[in-house]
């Protein structure tokens, strides 16, 4: 039973917890504001919080500047590509895992994820020699590749903790009423394992969005996504914070408000199924 | 048909084996209960009948064909899980189907079977919900109706009624039972319950520790229990044990006296004790008594009404030819 | 428990994840061994043939190893206890009853929907920023003098921003440790006579440690190879060049090919030792 707490006890914790959550949000909040400056507005002294000449200049300045559609469109590929591949390798091996587990189980799954630790920049030369070597070097699908390997983990890990949360009973019962595998995994479990999918898939995709070693490091103009988008606004030249923050402001648009429609399955998700 | 035939049928896990080779026969037709304390390898034994497990050795004969390698769908057999094992994303009525819908039956007479089995199962109302909406008795019910639509060689349920309250528990035995007479299809049913052993098998098999101890029906196995674990674990209360000179009296090691076969008087009988708890049921009196001599208190069935109290002095008489003989093994003496 | 067929229909299922993952494993960890035994200068010469251990030798004695070392460990630790001590408190006090709740949560969850390369860049610029920066701002308003934060102060300020970026990621999975705490529990300790403290410490805390322990897993694995942040920012100046940098920079900076591969090895050796010494805690924690 949740107790009742007096008025003011909560309205402090409101004040509190409220502040606290806006000290955190403020770097995102200042950036989409700036955005929204002049050039000589951004960099006023004292800065100007509100009471600015709100203007869509910068935004119009960035598009012209750097295609940002077209490195949109390829983060939108790469990350959607790699997990839905990842989730289409990961399913079978996590209900393996779940479902018919042997004295091995854990071990492959603790070695599946200690590949996640292999430090990318080990590998980063044989890799760019194997992408020049394969036509890869610059390319979405060498990319959807990479990215799916190094999340591939992740997802099995995910998936399997949000599968052995469904009751092996129902997929034996499945068995008797004379499923094949094939359809205990497509009626039964799928549908059951839904929201544990979705929050995967979701979490996925934002860590994919997000990838900036690889994106950077293969890319150069056709497969660049929005990671490299604003790493070209590092030079010394990008220093114009309205431009900058406009910039910003677009590359993490969609992740932030995909982000928030979702909010409940990215929750979930976002403990990586490890704690309920 | 339904006939089941296990010859020398043995399960290990690595190296621990939990059914040493085993020989079981079911007739078709029967109500078969598995019975035997948790851990005595019943459902094992059931889910290596359904398929659900390997068999470790020897055979499973289901109508005299050889169905040990056969997969578990194939085996015309249906199953009730403990859990009821319901597909919660699919209504009651999907839920029955399902089975029909993965043999390729046509739309019509999987909605015809479907009808049918919730009419049987009074389940028409709740076609249309999901196993998520209906009380513990209704989901028994679908997992039962998903089982008849099959129309199995053989029914086999795992503990059905384990998750259910006491009420509901009586009632859905009745009606198992009930579904049972009309169907006339073998039942295997894996229980801890004694009482459900007792009041719904045609044949109980006792189990422990993966070991047959004794197959017969209800009554064979209350008038003449093998050993001292089925003497112990078929009726209730349990049977009193006693060992010692009161014993040997008898020409055995332990005799066994139910409590129900002991007369109680507040003067006279052969032995002399006094009362600890007691339990009025209403109909029936549960004193435990301890006797002079004894190193157990014993149980004792009275009337009703019977007005005596902790501390009161009472005397008991066993009935002399339902006095149970056992040796230093444990075995009936006959 | 399961049949023989459904065991044999198992290794099947496994098998393209563990084959995929097997081969992204072995394929450039053995051209990496390879090229670190070379010496191999894509752009001066090329393959100019074996030379035992000398990248290694070269590559621990440079006069940078050890100091990246020590940048490497120091962001691992430093965003760790950050996020995990602001995580619990943060996790606490969003557990307390209060009005938007949700908003709040969202608040706090944003900096983990940024990626890295925008925080790096907007930290760096709106708010490190010498000149024009909020926090010159603020240092000049109490009259302050305004630092260069990422020279003076860099690895601060660097672990400032991963840790940024972290905590929301451990307030939730401890927040959602926290929620699954039995109040009984809690109130049996109160009635036990336990004051809030104690029952933080005897109660919470304990509750807490498998939580604490995924945290540091999973971000001790993202943070060994934080990269973007340092890239955006100093670009490895003022001492913050960790030995991913350090590899980055020999590989393609230098176009040093086998110094940069020796550098890999002892990456992927420091990365094994972490991970053993969390595999073991998280293999105990796994089923519990």
């Amino acid at each position: 039973m949740a107790r009742t707490v007096t008025t003011p006890r909560k309205l402090i914790n409101t004040a509190f917890a409220w502040a606290v959550g806006l000290l955190i949000f403020f770097p995102i909040l200042w950036t989409i504001l700036t955005s929204f400056k002049t050039e000589a507005q951004a960099i006023a002294s004292p800065p100007i919080f509100l009471n600015f000449d709100w203007t869509l200049e910068n935004y119009a300045v960035v598009q012209e500047r750097s295609n940002y559609m077209r490195y949109l469109w390829n983060s939108i590929i790469i990350a959607g590509g790699s997990t839905l591949l990842g989730v289409i390798v990961a399913v079978p091996a996590a209900w393996a895992m779940a479902f018919v587990p042997s004295a091995r189980t854990k071990d492959i799954l603790l070695w599946m994820l200690s590949t996640k630790m292999l430090p990318a920049v080990g590998v980063l030369y044989p890799i760019y020699l194997l992408f020049i070597q394969l036509g890869l070097l610059d390319s979405r699908a060498g990319l959807v590749v990479v990215l799916m390997l190094i999340n591939l983990p992740i997802i099995v890990w995910m998936l399997y903790t949000y599968f052995r949360e469904i009751p092996g009973d129902i997929l034996e019962a499945a068995r008797m009423d004379g499923a094949s595998l094939k359809e205990e995994i497509l009626y039964i479990l799928t549908p059951m394992a839904v929201p544990g999918i979705a929050s995967t898939v979701l979490l996925n995709f934002i860590l994919a969005w997000n990838e900036a070693f690889w994106t950077l490091n293969l890319t150069a103009v056709n497969a660049a996504p929005l990671t490299a988008f604003i790493a070209s606004y590092s030079s010394p030249e990008g220093l114009f914070f309205a431009k900058l923050s406009a910039a910003s402001t677009m590359a993490i648009a969609p992740i932030l408000i995909l982000g928030w429609f979702s909010q409940k399955q990215l929750v979930r998700g976002l403990t990586f199924g490890a704690v309920k | 048909m339904g006939r089941i035939v296990l010859e020398k049928v043995s399960k290990s896990f690595g190296d621990v084996e939990v059914i040493p080779p085993l020989d079981l026969e079911i007739n078709d037709g029967e109500f078969v209960v598995f019975v035997g304390p948790s851990g005595c390898g019943k459902s094992t034994l059931l889910r290596l009948i359904a398929g659900l497990e390997d068999v470790s050795g020897g055979r499973i004969l289901i109508d005299g064909q050889d169905a040990t390698a056969v997969p578990p769908a194939k085996r015309g057999l249906a199953m009730v899980f403990q859990s009821y094992a319901l597909y919660p994303h699919m209504t009651v009525r999907k839920n029955i189907a399902f089975p029909l819908r993965m043999a390729g039956l046509d739309k019509a007479e999987q909605d015809r079977r479907v009808e049918q089995a919730a009419e049987v199962l009074n389940l028409t109302d709740y076609l249309d919900r999901r196993p998520g909406q209906l009380s513990g008795g209704q989901r028994q019910r679908v997992a039962i109706g998903r089982a008849i639509v099959r129309e199995p060689a053989a029914f086999l349920f795992d503990e059905p009624l384990s998750n259910l309250d006491a009420a509901l528990r009586v009632g859905m035995r009745l009606e198992i039972s009930e579904l049972h007479n009309r169907l006339e299809t073998t039942m295997i049913y894996v229980t801890h319950d004694q009482v459900e052993a007792m009041t719904m098998a045609d044949k109980i098999v006792v189990l422990q520790a993966g070991v047959i101890e004794q197959v017969g029906s209800p009554l064979e196995l209350y008038r003449a229990p093998r050993n001292k674990f089925v003497a112990g674990f078929i009726g209730s209360p349990r049977m009193n044990f006693i060992e010692g000179p009161e014993a040997e009296k008898h020409g055995a090691h332990t005799i066994g006296v139910r409590p129900e076969h002991i007369a109680a008087s507040p003067s006279e009988g052969l032995w002399k004790g006094t009362v600890g708890v007691s339990e009025h049921l209403g109909s029936d009196t549960f004193f435990h008594v301890h006797v002079d001599g004894f190193a157990e208190p014993m149980t004792v069935r009275a009337g009703g009404e019977v007005g005596l109290r902790h501390g009161d002095t009472i005397h008991l008489t066993p009935e002399e030819d339902k006095i149970h003989r056992f040796d230093a093994a444990g075995l009936r003496i006959a | 428990m399961a049949t023989q067929h459904s065991r044999s229909v198992a290794r099947l299922m496994m098998a393209p994840a563990v084959v995929l993952l097997l081969g992204w494993m072995l394929v450039p960890l053995t051209m990496t061994l390879y090229f670190s035994f070379k010496k191999y200068l894509p752009l001066r010469g090329g393959d100019l043939g074996w030379v035992g251990f000398d990248n290694y030798i070269r590559f621990v004695t440079s006069s940078s190893f050890w100091p990246s070392v020590q940048a490497t460990l120091v962001i691992v630790g430093g965003v760790l206890a950050i996020t995990v001590v602001l995580g619990v408190l943060l996790a606490l006090l969003l557990d307390q009853p209060m009005w938007g709740q949700g908003v709040v949560r969202i608040l706090v969850i944003a900096p983990f929907f940024v990626m890295p390369t925008v925080s790096a860049l907007v930290w760096k610029n709106m708010f490190m920023d010498p000149v024009n920066g909020l926090f010159a701002h603020l240092w000049r308003f109490f009259g302050a003098e305004p630092i260069s934060w990422l020279s003076e102060a860099s690895m601060p300020s660097i672990v400032m921003i991963v840790s940024w970026q972290w905590l929301p990621f451990a307030t939730l999975i401890l927040l959602t440790a926290i929620q699954s705490l039995d109040s009984e529990q809690l109130e049996a300790a109160e009635m036990d006579g336990a004051p809030p403290l104690k029952r933080f410490f005897f109660i919470i805390l304990p509750h807490l440690s498998r939580a604490i322990t995924i945290v540091i897993l999973i971000q001790t694995i993202f943070l060994l190879s934080v990269f973007a942040e340092i890239f955006v920012t100093t670009g490895g100046a003022f001492g913050t060049r960790t030995l991913t940098y350090l590899i980055y920079q020999r590989v393609l900076e230098s176009q040093n090919v086998g110094l940069g591969s020796a550098g890999g090895v002892y990456a992927i050796i420091l990365a094994n030792i972490v991970a053993i010494f969390l595999m073991r805690i998280v293999g105990k924690n796994l089923d519990a």
